[in-house]
């Protein structure tokens, strides 16, 4: 006897009654009805990780529209703040004008490429960890375990009938996902204005209309997502599930059942083992499905439901303890890795599966095993990634780094293009508009390069016509001003003159300029 | 139909379509659409009597709500009105002067009278304010009638030559074609076009003297009080060839511009002032 035939009776393995709710042989017609799931609380590493994960998105979602930052006495002093009315986003020390929302698609890119980049590196790692749908569907599950208990307690209630006990149930978990819900779209309106205000607003009645209409539509969809469809958002709403199939390799990680070692499966393994046949390590607990948030049966493979929360590699691992085997019979492993290891076991594929050709005689993996290697992530494609994610990086930062705070736009008159004046002068009008995009006044002057006779006046400024303009400028503001500049008869060389619109800040010496045309008729 | 046919792979029932051998299944629909169907079909009911719908002889029936876009249109145009009516108000109280050194009003006013410019005004002075023979340029610093604020508004509110107008601005130039000969009117037609650059001296210059120096000034600089145009600028409303220039001699063409102070009322000629006055030729 060997340690390796402990078997599932012997060491109080729960036997789990579970069915993947995708399984091909059980496969439902199109209309029927959603199957229901019961995630079992997983323990292990990847729990404990994603608990992890969950407390700090979480904190970060909450927590940011109350952090402050002092930018002076003209702008506001929320670290995060999309000030639609006013057209400003502000993020710490960085302030974006509608102008600038480059830098926001610029970081969708990025966005986009680290996606690619996660995906063909660790698999669905965000689908499993980050994703705001896995998080919320988390913490409503903290919510319904903490209420109606664990898996079995949960489907003995919702098989019973409805009695005081499940209705006092079912209304305190709906009502502390409701309660869930509206924090939720509540936190979300706080990113839009003055969190401290806005806050008291709401509860005085206060607030803008929109305030409550968006926490509304919020609580609705967060209630419904993370309460009503879970799983059925990730399988049938997201287009993700789709797009991982283009993105996954050979090299890529992804929850894998490792069915070289863990096949042929059985219940019995003493008795099949007497018998004389091969047992591998799946003791067929069905543990990895009763904790899959998904509902799913990894032991089917790579699967489109499969959002690679890992949560069925901790629950083997719990089991695999317990029998004092090896863990990984479920584990992050490459494709690559998974076909050298059913190579071993069937001998290139020759005979079956051989639990034998893996293992020594005291029950553990051969070290000819490949195991984990996460050197794998390093190869072409994710270098290829890296590498476009850094450079949209670097030239957001160069971007953000070199970007003018003071600018001026010139817009030339259309109708009329030009005027005659009484002393044959001809003089052109032009919308000068000019952005002061920091929150402090700035006392700048415009000033004609080019046209060495021409003159200019404003209408909003009360000067005699002159070569230079001084003019103050409001805090964060732009500010418009017609401007027409003449020019003698004499000076007239021909139908287009080109010229330039000169700004410079009198105490920074920030400076921008905008070449325009002086137009004339043919001299 | 005759017997159901039951398709062999799925086990549901064939509507008997059949295209190229491709049998329709008769699925049922999705619940969640077919109950979003009877839906719509309650709601339109329900639209049908809370809102104007079923036409009858002559009308159509109200709707319990009592809803009509005519009111609507006509509570946001309440709206807009009140929305600017402090801005109106302070408008009506102050002197075009005081609506130009004011930022916000005269920012407001130029806004205003751009918008009654392009309903009243655009038809003789054109979309860019640039006139055409015989209407005036209203962008440049030539003025017939004077370029200040409050000759511009004078001359909007009560019109140019505008008989039903007691105010109306008034004057006239006497045909010259009995008076003088042709050939006289040719030398004077010359020296007038002359003196915009460097006026010509001889019979031009002495006729001039004597029959238009009186109103048009020794020099040509015209007369603002009675609106007698500058013949020594480069702006010429009648055209500047010898030819257009005698025409104008002979027989004077008299521009007629209506009086809008009653149909506009005070405020928007204000507001039109002040636009005016904003094109860049204002004095």
């Amino acid at each position: 006897m060997t340690a390796f035939d402990t078997s599932i009776e012997r060491n109080a393995i729960e036997q789990h009654t579970a069915e993947p709710v995708n399984a091909a042989s059980i496969r439902q017609p199109l209309y029927a009805p959603r199957r229901k799931i019961f995630p079992k609380r997983a323990e292990g590493t990847f729990r404990r990780f994603k608990w992890r994960v969950m407390l700090i998105t979480l904190m970060i979602y909450y927590v940011t529209p109350w952090l402050r930052w002092d930018r002076g006495p003209h702008a506001p002093d929320q670290a995060v703040l999309v000030d639609m009315a006013n057209r400003r986003f502000y993020f710490f020390f960085i302030e974006i004008w509608p102008q600038e929302f480059w830098l926001v698609a610029g970081l969708l890119v990025m966005a986009g490429f680290g996606l690619f980049l996660v995906t063909s590196a660790v698999g669905r790692a965000w689908c499993g960890y980050a994703c705001p749908q896995t998080v919320w569907v988390d913490l409503f599950l903290v919510v319904e375990r903490a209420i109606e208990g664990d898996r079995n307690a949960r489907i003995k209630l919702d098989a019973g009938p409805y009695d005081a006990r499940k209705l006092a149930l079912r209304v305190s978990k709906h009502a502390i996902w409701l309660l869930i819900a509206v924090a939720t779209g509540g936190a979300w309106i706080f990113y839009f204005a003055d969190a401290p205000s806005l806050f008291v607003g709401l509860f005085t009645a206060q607030a803008a209309p929109i305030a409550y209409i968006t926490i509304a539509v919020l609580t609705a969809t967060t209630y419904v997502f993370g309460g009503l469809m879970r799983e059925q958002v990730c399988t049938y709403v997201c287009p993700w599930p789709r797009i991982q199939a283009a993105m996954l390799d050979e090299n890529s990680l992804t929850v894998t059942y490792n069915d070289w070692r863990g096949e042929p499966r059985s219940r019995h393994a003493k008795k099949v083992l007497a018998a004389g046949e091969a047992v591998g390590d799946c003791v067929d607990c069905n543990a990895c499905v009763a904790v899959c948030p998904m509902g799913i049966d990894i032991r089917d493979g790579q699967q489109l439901e499969c959002i690679t929360c890992a949560l069925c590699i901790d629950a083997c691992d719990g089991v695999m303890d317990k029998l004092n085997r090896d863990r990984g019979l479920i584990s992050y492993a490459t494709l690559a890795d998974y076909n050298q290891n059913m190579a071993l076991a069937t001998a290139g594929g020759t005979s079956a599966i051989d639990p034998k050709r893996i293992r020594g005689r005291d029950g553990r993996l051969l070290p000819g095993i490949t195991n984990v290697r996460f050197t794998r992530i390093v190869r072409p494609r994710t270098m290829v990634y890296f590498a476009a994610w850094s450079l949209v990086g670097l030239a957001l930062l160069y971007g953000l780094m070199t970007r003018d705070r003071l600018q001026v736009n010139v817009l030339h008159d259309r109708n009329p293009q030009y005027v005659l004046l009484s002393d044959g002068a001809i003089r052109n009008g032009y919308t000068v508009k000019l952005l002061n995009k920091i929150p402090e006044p700035r006392a700048v002057v415009i000033s004609l390069e080019g046209l060495p006779d021409a003159a200019m006046s404003a209408v909003e400024i009360n000067e005699p016509a002159s070569r230079k303009l001084a003019v103050t400028l409001e805090p964060d503001r732009l500010r418009t001003l017609k401007i027409f500049v003449a020019q003698p008869a004499a000076a007239i060389a021909s139908s287009i003159q080109s010229f330039r619109f000169v700004v410079e800040d009198l105490s920074s010496f920030e400076a921008d300029s905008y070449t325009a045309s002086f137009e004339a008729p043919q001299p | 139909m005759s017997e159901k046919e039951i398709d062999d792979v799925t086990g549901v029932a064939t509507t008997g379509h059949e295209w190229d051998g491709i049998k329709e299944l008769n699925n049922p629909l999705p619940r969640w659409w077919v109950w979003t169907f009877y839906a719509t079909i309650v709601w339109a009911f329900a639209y049908t009597i809370a809102y104007p719908a079923w036409p009858l002889i002559s009308s159509a029936t109200g709707g319990m709500l009592g809803y009509s876009s005519r009111q609507d249109v006509r509570s946001a145009l309440d709206a807009a009105e009140a929305s600017k009516a402090d801005y109106v108000a302070a408008v009506e109280a102050a002197s075009v002067d005081d609506i130009l050194t004011d930022d916000a009003l005269r920012t407001f006013a130029t806004a205003a009278g751009a918008a009654a410019y392009k309903v009243n005004c655009v038809q003789c002075h054109g979309s860019g304010a640039t006139g055409s023979a015989g209407y005036p340029n209203l962008n440049d610093d030539s003025w017939l009638w004077g370029g200040k604020p409050e000759d511009i508004r004078l001359t909007i509110a009560h019109g140019i030559r505008f008989a039903s107008d007691d105010m109306t601005r008034l004057s006239e130039m006497p045909p010259f074609a009995d008076i003088l000969s042709e050939t006289e009117i040719g030398e004077l037609a010359g020296h007038v076009a002359s003196m915009s650059a460097t006026p010509s001296t001889g019979a031009g210059a002495d006729l001039y003297a004597t029959n238009c120096a009186a109103c048009h000034g020794d020099s040509g600089e015209g007369m603002v009080e009675l609106g007698v145009p500058n013949l020594a600028d480069a702006i010429w409303l009648y055209g500047a060839s010898e030819e257009e220039i005698a025409a104008q001699i002979r027989a004077p063409r008299h521009g007629v511009m209506p009086a809008w102070q009653d149909r506009l009322g005070e405020t928007t000629v204000k507001e039109l002032a002040v636009y005016v006055h904003s094109l860049g030729g204002g004095q």
